[in-house]
């Protein structure tokens, strides 16, 4: 146990000190990811129905869903199951830890599953191979078809258990599908599994829907929708279906994100050319002006504590990212670096702002400290913006689009991730081309 | 009388102005000139000789004299004509999405002050933002991005 914790914890320390000193970041390595082999969970034969592939196959599944979780987040390499000796039954009452050794794991994880009068119960335990012990071991009982999230939450106890960091396995994404030719693009709000999985369309595609972000305490959302040709932000309950507009504008308003405890909507109200920040308190209705500035005014996005919001302006003459107090005092530039800045977002953990960032015609997307120093870009390419963290403050979600040629052909736009030490950048595959994603919070806190 | 020189001035300060923030976009946009699109390869017209869109430079809603020129055309259009337009303010793919949408927004709204100016009344002439989402030219060039930064006047009734 402690081998593994003090391997993981030389491999965090050694992330931080390399790379934060480093300003511009946008080279990858390879570090050595930890080697874990997640077992096949063993299906019991005392289960109703068996004999069904289906229900002899689900401990298979859920084991796969578990590497998929490992493999994606760069920190883990899930071992080749042909490898593995010991049968998972017998590996779940007590693993041969020489076997497991010897084909290099270091953590091992093992499970069980019964299905009985249409419950799904799944036991699993992660073991430290190089200490012979056993660190976690849990037990879940649900509906059969929810066995996906059990699969994710289990990833997350075993991510939490090994990195000490809160797990985001067990999180969505809401993003806007894209179809169409550009000139005709048709757009829909879409939700997925962190995974790709389980993917919805929550709106027809009947009008433009933009920039969707979830509610981080409930299952709201809002967005911005050119219903009636009138470009508003709305409200939308994604069990219900319900949508609702935000407050009774005379003009456009737009870029809405939710307040840390998900009681406000912080939004750009343009009127006249001018383009302000505004915050509407969902209960009491009220409507607070916070900037007041001829200039362009928008994307705000709130520290985690409620107390701060960063928002984008060109108050100086080009986009810069600013600081101000939540009633709207303040106001402080925090960008200098060569270049324009937009889009900016306050990290889950209060520490770092993300943001887009455009420099001799690339588009990078970057991280900063909240007063604007230890700027750190992550990735360039030709276009990308719109960063949307995870929950846990560690990765950061956001869309590339491709050049077109001068056909227009050739357009794609997708959605990526990327660790925010620079690594692990990998694109989130989703059914139709996709922009403007949003991380959920956890789902089971 | 007081009252119309108060208007008079005021004028001549909304005009410098619009002439102060045009002489900076040259400047901005670099030696090689300006990055406004002067051609006529997307443009429609409302009328005979009448324009029905003008462009803008990369970041900017600062008209050109090429563009008021467009707009007095525009204006005396609608002097002769009862009806109401729409101002659809768009931007190019080389900006955020929300940055453009408010900046889509201030480029119709720079129309719009001008056909002010020359006498139509606001209640005929409204404004909307597509920001990047309606691109007349798909291709990612130079000149398609010059051709997507602009605001058009579209007859509503």
């Amino acid at each position: 146990m402690k081998k593994i914790l003090y391997i993981l914890v030389i491999f965090l320390f050694k992330i931080n000190t390399v790379y934060s000193l480093i300003e511009v970041d946008i080279t990858r390595g390879n570090l050595d990811p930890l080697p874990i082999a997640v077992s096949p969970l063993h299906v019991d034969p005392q289960s109703d129905n068996y004999q069904d592939a289906k229900i002899k196959e689900l401990g298979d599944l859920i084991s796969l869903v578990v590497e998929k979780n490992f493999k994606s987040t760069g920190l883990f390499n899930p071992l080749n199951k042909d490898a593995f000796v010991q049968k998972p039954d017998i590996a779940h009452l007590k693993p041969r830890f020489e076997d497991w050794s010897l084909i290099t794991a270091q953590a091992l994880v093992t499970g069980k599953i019964l299905i009985k009068d249409e419950k799904l119960k799944i036991e699993f335990r992660l073991w430290d191979v190089a200490a012979n012990k056993e660190m976690i071991a849990l037990a879940f009982t649900t509906t059969p078809s929810n066995w996906r999230r059990v699969a994710h939450i289990i990833s997350d106890k075993i991510y939490e258990r090994l990195t000490g960091e809160t797990g985001y396995f067990d999180t969505r994404i809401i993003y806007v599908s894209e179809t169409g030719p550009r000139t005709q693009r048709v757009k829909k709000l879409a939700i997925m599994d962190q995974d790709g999985k389980n993917t919805k369309y929550l709106t027809l595609g009947n009008e433009l829907v933009l920039t969707p972000r979830f509610n981080p305490t409930n299952q709201l959302v809002t967005y911005l929708s050119y219903f009636r040709n009138l470009p508003r932000v709305y409200l939308l309950d994604i069990e219900t279906g319900i949508q609702e507009v935000v407050g009774n504008f005379p003009g456009m308003t737009f870029a809405p994100r939710f307040s840390p405890d998900g009681k406000k909507i912080i939004m750009s109200f343009a009127k006249n050319g001018n383009s302000d920040i505004y915050t509407m308190n969902l209960e009491s209705r009220l409507v607070e002006k916070l900037t007041e500035d001829s200039s362009i005014d928008t994307s705000p996005s709130y520290s985690p504590d409620g107390k701060y919001i960063c928002f984008n302006s060109d108050r100086s003459g080009l986009q810069q990212i600013y600081t101000m107090k939540s009633d709207g005092t303040g106001v402080k530039r925090i960008s200098f670096g060569d270049g324009l800045y937009g889009t900016p977002v306050w990290s889950p953990r209060g520490d770092l702002i993300a943001f887009t960032k455009v420099r001799n015609g690339k588009f990078y997307i970057g991280v900063m400290r909240t007063d604007g120093s230890g700027e750190r870009l992550l990735t360039e390419n030709f276009y990308q913006e719109a960063p949307s963290w995870s929950p846990n403050g560690r990765l950061l979600v956001f869309y590339r689009e491709t050049k077109s040629g001068k056909d227009g052909k050739g357009f794609t736009a997708k959605l990526w991730s990327i660790d925010i030490t620079g690594y692990n950048e990998r694109e989130l595959k989703t059914e139709t081309d996709a922009s403007d994603p949003s991380w959920s919070s956890l789902l089971s806190k | 009388m007081k009252f119309n020189k108060k208007i008079t001035n005021l004028l001549i300060i909304l005009i410098s102005t619009l002439a102060l923030s045009a002489c900076s976009t040259a400047k901005k946009s670099g030696g090689a000139g300006s990055d406004v699109y002067s051609g006529t390869a997307t443009v429609e017209y409302l009328a005979s000789g009448v324009k029905d869109r003008v462009f803008f430079a990369t970041n900017r809603s600062a008209l050109t004299t090429a563009s008021r020129d467009t707009l007095r055309k525009q204006a005396s259009w609608m002097r002769k004509n009862k009806l109401s337009v729409v101002l659809e303010g768009h931007g190019d793919e080389r900006g955020t999405r929300e940055y453009n949408l408010a900046l889509a927004e201030k480029r119709a709204n720079a129309a719009r002050d001008y056909l002010l100016t020359y006498g139509i009344s606001g209640k005929r002439i409204s404004v909307i933002s597509y920001g990047k989402e309606k691109p007349v030219n798909s291709a990612s060039t130079p000149l398609a991005w010059s051709q997507n930064r602009r605001s058009v006047t579209v007859k509503t009734k």
